[in-house]
């Protein structure tokens, strides 16, 4: 017997690492909704199995841990087995002798401490508040389009149903198509398998394979008049449901063009104009009464309030988070917001051949940097946390880098220097380090070097966006912290029939989700000027296909080179050929008939 | 059309169907379970897999759909293995007291579990514990419940209720009432049709049958029996008898033969029902005019809304539940079952000379909601209790099991409450109540009787009010007066119909209901055929009956009549709104 030997895994050991694969697979998708009892059970046995043996309070106390909560999911459970699951899970974390067990009791603790009403639920009154998410792509959807549907539609070539069938939910299809965060494939069945659904790329071929689809006709006219001030995506959608419904819109816009950030936000690379003016178009088409350039005053909303039936609030937010920093007053400082407003008023200002400096890691400080880089800058990202730590899509920051942009990453900037004009000649940064987590990431901390010069002409603050609604708080609207304060049906609780919704109550937020709070506020205002008008669903979907495609990979969009791209502002990114598409349709798993989309049946109207 | 193959057949079928309807048409029968037409076609049992070559998986016959050139086999290996392990697996979550279960019989699991040849206990079976107030009319045991949906879907989308929700995930799911939403009493019409579609024993009506004999046997009780319409459309069906043995006549003498003293009808009091409910209708049309229009008065009826009958329980526990304010607008006549118990307990007891708390009356109906309805404090007025106990269609049949029916020779119903038309009789199906108001009503107005076809409309065969409009609707003139009806049976239907009123989208006179779909003769108190719906056929051989009768008027009832000379006066006398009316208002859930 030689004294060392080389370790190969054994057939076995390669077994289980690829079923430990799946599982981290499956869980990406598993539904958060389901019984919290059960999934913290779950986990404790799971945490279980990875327990080497040695300590008694991992090895002992994870399983009893496993065993006290399936007796409350059983309905055997009182309320000394909450209050034993706490005490166990309590010292679990404080005795077991190593990370297996510390860890699980640690995640176990806090996940049933945010749960404990549901674990109450369970054994005062026997009832479990989970939820059975029937089509995952639709529930992920925030505005619960029907997806599945419009993908078998897109499938059938019938391209123009499978727009109007978006439409159903999302007035904004074309946008969409180009610019959606898509939530959706997060939940996607298909991950299970091997990756979710481009649905957001099936969208594409079927906006540009459908051309102009005429919105559907307006129900009678009710004679109500409903003003909305705001016409970004949360607004003119408001617009769009309501004018179907029969009601009157009145639509009070700021700027000069309508599209809200989808314009003034969204460079054109990303989000060309004539996708914009597809969807604008249409829902303009059904009888929206525009008033561009009204920048609406207290009284002036005052005097809507009384000339209107109910009113819409959703001036989004476009006032830009300062960075509190020395020197930032001075000339060539800009927002992320005002450079992207520019762009949008075809104002672009004159980069060419400057050094500029965008501080910030968020999706706005990419379409910062990035727009930048097309005006002919030489551009550095200035990030004071990990690359990993962005919030920006991954795709957005490997874009940038690709086209060559500049990241210092791991840099706070501490001021701005300036020349003897008053102008910006440098960005002084201060090196940091990962620290302690806070938040699900970890906080930057002054690392023990010296400050960094960044030599530069233009600094863009690209960390954050505020609201500005002290017009609307002047007017006696409730707001919090510069949000109005509406709830989660979207109506703001003050007299008259005041909603609100999108940016400008969540905060800076993704277009499907201001969509949502479109969609959610065109029901509810009808509902409260006294109607129930149901948009109908009148187009038939194709029968699930019975044969479902083994493991097949997913298939990405194709984008402009690099190097190519990065000196235009054409977009970047391409469509699928027919047989892409036909091949990525055919992997949807057509979750509106298997599982329990076929249970809760229908499609049903909203 | 699509080209198939299947088990080596090959067929043209129409584009749409699914493989379950193309094995049928060319007579291959595939086992299926949770599978209920239109109803219920969620794939949960997996018990109607098949193979279709080129899948890699099996595939559930009741909802895929077949494609262009499909390879399907029905019997292979792969297919008998999938099945009956699935069954089986459901078997170990089932509690199998077969013997003892009301559904022994007429059960869709134990007939599949037979059909797989699957015996001995399969795997240790701890079920659930019956978690259910066994005093309710309608009883749910998950120790039963295989998960079908079929409860789930029924209620969810025959009679848009909702009543069943499906609780929970994973391996804990199940489907129960919500507690967040409600209980039975303040969700659901009580209508039973989730039992009549439940495969197994885990829906049930309480069985009352035990009481009906305590009563047989006390020798101080005088029991007295009354069956609905429905009931000789259907109580022959368990027993296995053809419906030249099962008549009205050989019904009768089985309730006889079950020791009861008296064999009266519910046709009966149907008749009575038209002549009390009739003359409240033209007393409706002719003071609408000075009747509130536009808002609800609290409870007031208004004059621009119909007058809803009201002899079905679960109709009436409809509206009071979804539309509270629409009350008034049903009429004040109580049904004919709770008619009769007031005849019973006062009329009669008088009669015979006896204590009418001596009396005791029995229900036959086809109803589960009835089993309620006897319970309603609002609902006695000439005793403590004027119905004392109702035994479905089913519980019916279950005791004929010990009686040879087939043998027995035919007798006349009882007198003087035995006697009833043909316009009562067809009480038993969808818009039959109203096809004999309007006979009877045409005849007090204008003193001649119209033909008897006349209004046939109204019946199943009816005239649609339209698309997407799932009632019946007609305007007939009655002397000088046209009266608009709209008739519709089960809730979804309903619900649709009375929003279209509240909308002003329809407008009419005198509308009948019946919570289940096809009314009385699909009632949820009837026999249950798995997989099957039996409404249309009962209702025909009630039409049948109809037109057998040597009389089909209402007013024409000879017992009835004598009724009114002897003891109630007229139609609406102070009399009869002591007995035969309620206040509806003051009944509540």
């Amino acid at each position: 017997m030689n004294r060392l030997s080389i370790n190969n895994d054994s057939k076995t050991v390669i077994a289980m690492k690829g079923l430990l694969n799946d599982r981290i697979r499956r869980s990406h998708v598993a539904p958060a909704g389901n019984c919290p009892v059960n999934m913290c059970a779950s986990y404790a046995r799971q945490c279980l199995s990875e327990s080497c043996g040695k300590c008694i309070p991992c090895k002992v106390g994870l399983e009893r841990v496993a065993e006290l909560l399936e007796e409350v999911e059983d309905g055997k459970g009182t309320p000394k087995h909450l209050t034993d699951i706490k005490d166990l899970l309590e010292s679990i974390r404080d005795s077991a002798d190593c990370a297996i067990g510390f860890s699980a009791a640690d995640d176990l603790y806090k996940a049933t401490q945010e749960a404990w009403d549901d674990l109450e639920s369970h054994v005062n009154k026997g009832v479990c508040n989970s939820v059975v998410e029937s089509i995952p792509c639709k529930s992920g959807c925030p505005a619960h389009v029907d997806i599945p549907g419009y993908i078998a539609l897109t499938k059938a070539g019938r391209y123009a149903d499978a727009v109007r069938v978006i439409r159903y939910d999302n007035p904004f299809p074309a946008s969409c198509a180009l610019v959606c965060e898509h939530p959706c494939e997060r939940y996607c069945r298909r991950n299970m398998i091997d990756d979710s659904v481009n649905i957001r790329g099936i969208k594409r071929s079927a906006v540009d394979g459908a051309g102009k689809v005429d919105p559907p006709e307006c129900m009678p006219s009710t004679g109500k008049r409903v003003a909305i001030i705001g016409g970004g995506p949360s607004g003119l959608t408001v617009a769009y449901y309501l004018q179907l419904m029969g009601h009157q819109t009145t639509l009070f816009e700021r700027r000069k063009k309508l599209g809200g950030m989808m314009r003034y936000g969204i460079p054109r690379y990303r989000l060309p104009d004539e996708y914009l003016a597809y969807d604008i178009d249409t829902i303009l088409s059904t009888g929206v009464d525009v008033k561009l350039g009204n920048d609406i005053t207290d009284k002036e909303f005052n005097e809507i309030k009384h000339e209107y039936d109910a009113v819409y609030i959703s001036i989004g937010a476009h006032a830009a988070n300062k960075l509190g920093i020395e020197g930032e007053d001075a000339e060539g400082v800009l927002s992320a917001v005002e450079l992207l407003r520019a762009m949008g008023d075809d104002e672009a200002p004159d980069f060419k051949g400057k050094r500029v400096a965008i501080v910030g890691g968020g999706n706005v400080a990419m379409d910062c940097t990035r727009t930048a880089k097309r005006l002919g800058a030489d551009v550095t990202c200035v990030y004071r946390r990990r690359q990993e730590d962005m919030t920006a899509q991954p795709e957005e920051v490997l874009g940038a880098i690709a086209e060559t942009c500049r990241f210092m990453t791991m840099a706070a900037p501490v001021r701005i220097e300036t020349d003897s004009d008053g102008k910006v000649s440098a960005l002084i940064v201060q090196p940091q380090i990962p620290g302690e987590y806070d938040r699900g990431r970890p906080m930057p901390v002054s690392a023990e070097r010296d400050e960094v010069r960044v030599e530069c002409d233009i600094v863009v603050a690209a960390i954050g966006q505020k609201i500005d609604s002290g017009a609307f708080e002047a007017a006696g609207v409730p707001t919090n912290r510069n949000r109005i304060s509406a709830s989660d049906d979207t109506k703001v609780d003050t007299e008259g029939l005041i909603f609100s919704g999108g940016d400008v109550t969540s905060g800076p937020s993704t277009v499907i989700r201001a969509i949502e709070a479109g969609k959610t506020a065109a029901a509810n205002i009808d509902q409260a000027l006294g109607f129930n008008h149901r948009l109908p669903r009148d187009i038939e979907i194709p029968y699930a296909n019975a044969k479902i495609p083994p493991k097949t990979g997913r298939i990405n969009l194709p984008e402009r080179e690099a190097l190519d791209r990065a000196g235009d502002f054409t977009v970047i990114e391409g469509r699928m050929t027919d047989q892409e598409l036909h091949q990525e349709c055919d992997r949807c798993l057509r979750c509106d008939h298997y599982g329990m989309g076929s249970v809760r049946g229908g499609r049903e109207s909203w | 059309m699509v080209k198939i193959t299947i088990d080596g057949i090959t067929t043209e079928v129409p584009k749409g169907t699914t493989i379950l309807e193309a094995a049928e048409s060319v007579g291959i029968r595939i086992p299926r379970l949770c599978y209920f037409k239109e109803i219920n076609e969620v794939a949960a049992c997996r018990v109607c897999v098949v193979e279709v070559e080129g899948a890699n998986r099996l595939l559930a016959a009741c909802n895929t759909v077949c494609d262009e050139g499909m390879v399907i086999k029905t019997n292979s290996r792969r297919v008998r293995n999938a099945r009956k392990n699935n069954v089986k697996l459901i078997l170990t979550k089932h509690n199998t007291s077969c013997t003892s279960c009301i559904r022994d019989g007429s059960c869709a699991l134990q007939d599949i579990t037979k059909e797989f040849n699957i015996t001995g206990q399969v795997i240790e079976n701890p079920h659930e514990k019956l978690n259910w107030d066994l005093s309710e009319p309608l009883i749910r045991d998950n120790s039963k419940c295989i998960t079908c949906f079929r409860c789930y879907n029924e209620c969810h989308k025959v009679q848009e209720l909702t009543v069943w929700s499906i609780l929970g995930t994973g391996r804990r799911s199940y489907i129960g009432l919500d507690p967040r939403r409600g209980d039975l009493h303040t969700m659901c019409a009580l209508c039973g049709q989730c039992i009549t579609h439940c495969p197994t024993g885990a829906l049930t009506a309480r069985d009352d049958t035990a009481r009906f004999y305590e009563a047989i046997d006390d020798p101080d009780l005088i029991t007295v029996v009354q069956v609905a319409p429905a009931v000789r459309s259907a109580y022959g069906e368990m027993l296995g008898l053809p419906k030249e043995v099962a008549t009205e006549k050989r019904m009768a003498a089985a309730i006889k033969a079950l020791g009861v003293d008296y064999v009266f009808d519910t046709n009966f009091s149907a008749d009575l029902t038209i002549m009390e409910e009739g003359s409240e209708l033209l007393q409706f049309l002719g003071e609408r005019d000075g009747l509130p229009k536009g808002e609800f008065v609290e409870g007031k009826r208004r004059g621009d809304f119909p007058m809803f009958t009201s002899c079905c329980p679960g109709w009436v526990r409809y509206m009071k539940l979804k539309y509270p304010e629409m009350v008034p607008q049903l009429s004040s006549a109580k049904s004919p079952q709770q008619m009769f118990g007031a005849v019973t307990k006062s009329y009669f007891a008088e009669k015979i000379g006896v204590d009418p708390e001596k009396i005791f009356c029995i229900s036959i109906m086809p109803c589960t909601a009835k089993k309620y309805e006897c319970d309603v404090p609002e609902l006695q007025d000439a005793a403590e209790k004027d119905v004392d106990m109702v035994l479905t269609t089913r519980e019916f049949s279950r005791m004929l099991r010990g009686v040879n029916v087939e043998k027995l020779d035919e007798i006349e119903f009882d007198s003087p409450l035995g006697t009833g038309t043909g316009a009562a009789v067809i009480f038993g199906r969808t818009g039959g109540v109203m096809e004999a108001a309007l006979r009877s009503a045409y005849f007090l107005v204008t003193g001649e009787n119209p033909a008897p076809e006349v209004f046939c409309d109204m019946g199943p065969e009816g005239r649609s009010a339209g698309e997407g409009r799932p009632w019946r609707e007609a305007e007939y003139k009655v002397g000088d007066a046209v009266v608009r009806t709209a008739v519709t049976s089960g809730l979804a239907n309903t619900g649709k119909l009375v929003e279209a009123i509240k909308a002003g989208e329809v407008s009419y006179d005198f509308v009948e209901i019946m919570a289940c779909p096809g009314g009385c003769a699909g009632g949820g108190g009837q026999p249950i055929h798995d997989g099957e719906e039996y409404a249309a056929c009962r209702g025909s051989m009630l039409d049948r009956l109809d037109i057998e009768s040597d009389i089909r008027y209402s007013h024409e009832n000879p017992d009835v009549i004598a009724l009114y000379d002897g003891y109630l006066e007229k139609p609406l006398s102070h009399k009869s709104h002591e007995l035969l009316h309620t206040d509806q208002r003051e009944w509540s859930l």
